[in-house]
């Protein structure tokens, strides 16, 4: 009997290939629970409120910009002609491009059987929920008179008109819009069994019921959580191609033009592969300084920032790869305005918008080969932010420099924002952070019945789950 | 106490996943029907130890999906090319390539719906009143904390109280209560 089961046990593992616990310290179910749940819980530590209310006031400048943007104009910003795309449509891309880090880890990687996501997928994926709000700002307002918006829904005008949908603008709209229920959805549907973690732990009466009416009657039985998986798969296997399709939706408002700078088939893929980089950026953003404030060393691992910069790394090469692909179908095209065009980025008037993009995307990800650098969480905040600044300058790059200097030289201008766009998209920041904010002091910012599930004492085949290890029914 | 009309069934505590699974594994071979195991994250294998068919929530995205891709290209036909057509740029009126991202788009939100509805049906939720969540071992730091709990419910056709809190005992079962409904 004993040889027979020796047999059968796998081969051990060579001490060099063994990978960290996603759970250091043999961390107890219970523990999960207590620590994740308790950060929603209590009163709120100093350092949330002092970084509330500089949020919340930066909130309420975005909702005095865009009072004073939407009563006076869309000309207190600085799109003019030739560049009558700028900061809006630059952040709007940002800001949506952000928000793709979020899918990635929840849908991409689920798929991928990572099971390092559970400890980063709810908190990427209210990052994703609040920047894709951030973003939708920008076209609704960018329009000017944005009572006109609904003309965007598939609603016939006043003269019997439909929208039209030969425009990659209408594709764009169906592809924001669905992008942000499906975000929602998802993050609803998993936050369904923690939310009943959150109603029977709740002490209070106003708890107990506002988590109970969310948490849908959730029990955990496990005639539930069978519909419950499948759904969850089929939900990433519907996010997967939703979150490819976005950015190139949103990249064929460019490439679909003419314009040159704009006008190429390489943008659906280089888009995507900005976004994600961009978002990864995003979330070590914020999750490096939230595992320390928050104490969740042992769920959020180094070797979870590890990862994240690897996946960074990646996908900034991917980028840097696509900067010199366009350069060389630049000279390869042999069209003298593709040629000037990519000229005029790196040695125009915006020459350091160029260069400051390849260095933050291209240059600075590349000590991400490096260990120890991933390993130090203060070169890894300020990696992350620098990707951040990078992909920004990224848009601005494709936007402001593609605009200001098009095929007619009288066509010519030099872009300027204003002091409303600067404002504006500072406070853009403002309502991200004040959702995000809200968001972990009131419901878990990590999804603990998935962590669960990833430790050893949840796996019934792992002796720490009770397995007995010769095989036999239980004696 | 003898069988009441008003018992729920019987709640057994298990102290690992492994021994849920294996209990798990006896009440399906002796042959009850309503029944369930209750857990604070899914146990891999616990399906087919329960005896589960795969869950048909996939029918419920896979309509959702046809249905939202049907509707986008219908109605961009509708609009475009046939309630008012405008010439755009010498493009056809309609055509599937440049009416496919919306319709797309409509597929992936209809089949989430689906998928997020289908799942609330079958599981038939929401249901704010269950009999488990009023009893005290089960929701204070139980069923969502770090217990494993299995319940024979009185509505079974086999169900016999005390044969039952007899035969979970057996099975290693500890705590053995009945829940009132």
């Amino acid at each position: 009997m004993a040889e027979v089961a020796a047999s059968m046990m796998p081969p051990p593992v060579p001490k060099e290939l063994e990978r960290p616990p996603l759970v250091l310290n043999q961390r107890s179910l219970g523990w999960i629970s207590d620590h994740i749940a308790g950060i929603a819980e209590g009163k709120a530590p100093l350092w949330w409120w002092l970084a509330f209310v500089p949020s919340f006031l930066m909130f309420l400048l975005l909702i005095a910009m865009l009072a004073y943007q939407i009563s006076t104009g869309v000309g207190v910003w600085g799109n003019h002609h030739p560049t009558m795309w700028g900061w809006d449509i630059i952040n709007f891309v940002w800001w949506i491009g952000i928000g793709h880090a979020g899918t990635l880890i929840s849908a991409i990687l689920f798929l991928l059987r990572q099971r390092w996501r559970t400890a980063v997928n709810r908190a990427a994926e209210a990052m994703t929920i609040f920047a894709v709000m951030c973003a939708g700002i920008y076209p609704a307002v960018h329009v000017g008179r944005v009572w006109f918006d609904w003309y965007l829904f598939p609603i016939p005008n006043a003269n019997g008109i439909w929208p039209q949908f030969r425009s990659p603008l209408m594709w764009d709209v169906f592809a924001v819009s669905t992008y942000f229920t499906v975000s929602v959805l998802f993050w609803y549907m998993g936050l369904i069994p923690d939310l009943a973690v959150m109603r029977d732990r709740a002490r209070t009466r106003f708890r107990q019921i506002v988590y109970g009416l969310l948490a849908l009657g959730w029990t955990g039985a496990n005639r539930h959580w069978t519909n419950y998986e499948k759904a969850y798969l089929i939900l990433a296997g519907l996010s997967t191609p939703l979150v490819l399709s976005v950015h190139s939706i949103v990249s064929l408002d460019f490439a679909v033009s003419q314009l040159p700078g704009w006008h190429t088939t390489i943008f659906p893929p280089y888009f995507v592969a900005g976004a994600i980089f961009s978002g990864f950026g995003m979330v070590l953003t914020l999750l490096v300084p939230l595992r320390k404030l928050c104490r969740l060393e042992d769920v959020i691992t180094m070797r979870h920032i590890d990862v994240m910069c690897k996946v960074t790394l990646a996908t900034g090469s991917i980028v840097g790869y696509a900067y010199a692909m366009e350069f060389f179908i630049a000279w390869y095209s042999g069209s003298p305005y593709e040629r000037f065009a990519f000229l005029n980025r790196a040695l125009g008037p915006y020459w350091w918008g160029y260069w400051l993009m390849l260095i933050c995307n291209v240059a600075v990800p590349q000590l991400f080969w490096f260990r120890r650098v991933r390993q130090n969480l203060w070169l890894v905040f300020v990696i992350s932010i620098l990707v951040n600044i990078g992909m920004w300058f990224e848009r601005f790059v494709i936007i402001v420099i593609s605009l200001h200097r098009e095929f007619l030289p009288a066509n010519w201008g030099y872009y300027m924002p204003t002091w409303v766009d600067v404002a504006t998209f500072l406070g853009t920041f403002g309502l991200f952070f004040t959702m995000f904010l809200l968001f972990m002091r009131f419901l878990p910012m990590i999804a603990i019945s998935e962590v669960k599930g990833v430790t050893p004492q949840a796996d019934p085949h792992h002796p720490l789950g009770g397995a007995k290890l010769h095989g036999g029914a239980a004696s | 106490m003898n069988e009441s009309a008003k018992s729920f069934g019987v709640l057994a505590e298990f102290a690992t996943p492994a021994d849920l699974m294996h209990a798990a594994e006896k009440v399906r071979d002796a042959g009850y029907q309503r029944w369930d195991v209750y857990t604070p994250f899914p146990v891999h294998g616990m399906d087919h130890a329960m005896g589960l068919k795969n869950s048909k929530v996939g029918w419920f995205a896979f309509l959702g999906g046809l249905t939202g891709y049907t509707t986008g290209m219908l109605m961009i036909w509708y609009m475009n090319a046939h309630d008012y057509p405008i010439v755009v740029g010498g493009k056809p009126m309609f055509s599937p390539f440049s009416a496919f991202p919306p319709s797309y788009e409509l597929t992936i939100l209809l089949g989430a719906f689906g998928a997020l509805g289908g799942m609330l049906i079958l599981n038939r939720l929401p249901r704010w009143h269950h009999p488990l969540l009023k009893h005290p071992r089960f929701i204070n730091r139980g069923a969502s904390h770090d217990k494993f709990f299995l319940v024979i419910e009185a509505s079974d056709p086999k169900y016999d109280e005390r044969a039952v809190k007899e035969f979970l005992a057996a099975l290693g079962g500890r705590n053995i209560e009945v829940v009132e409904e």
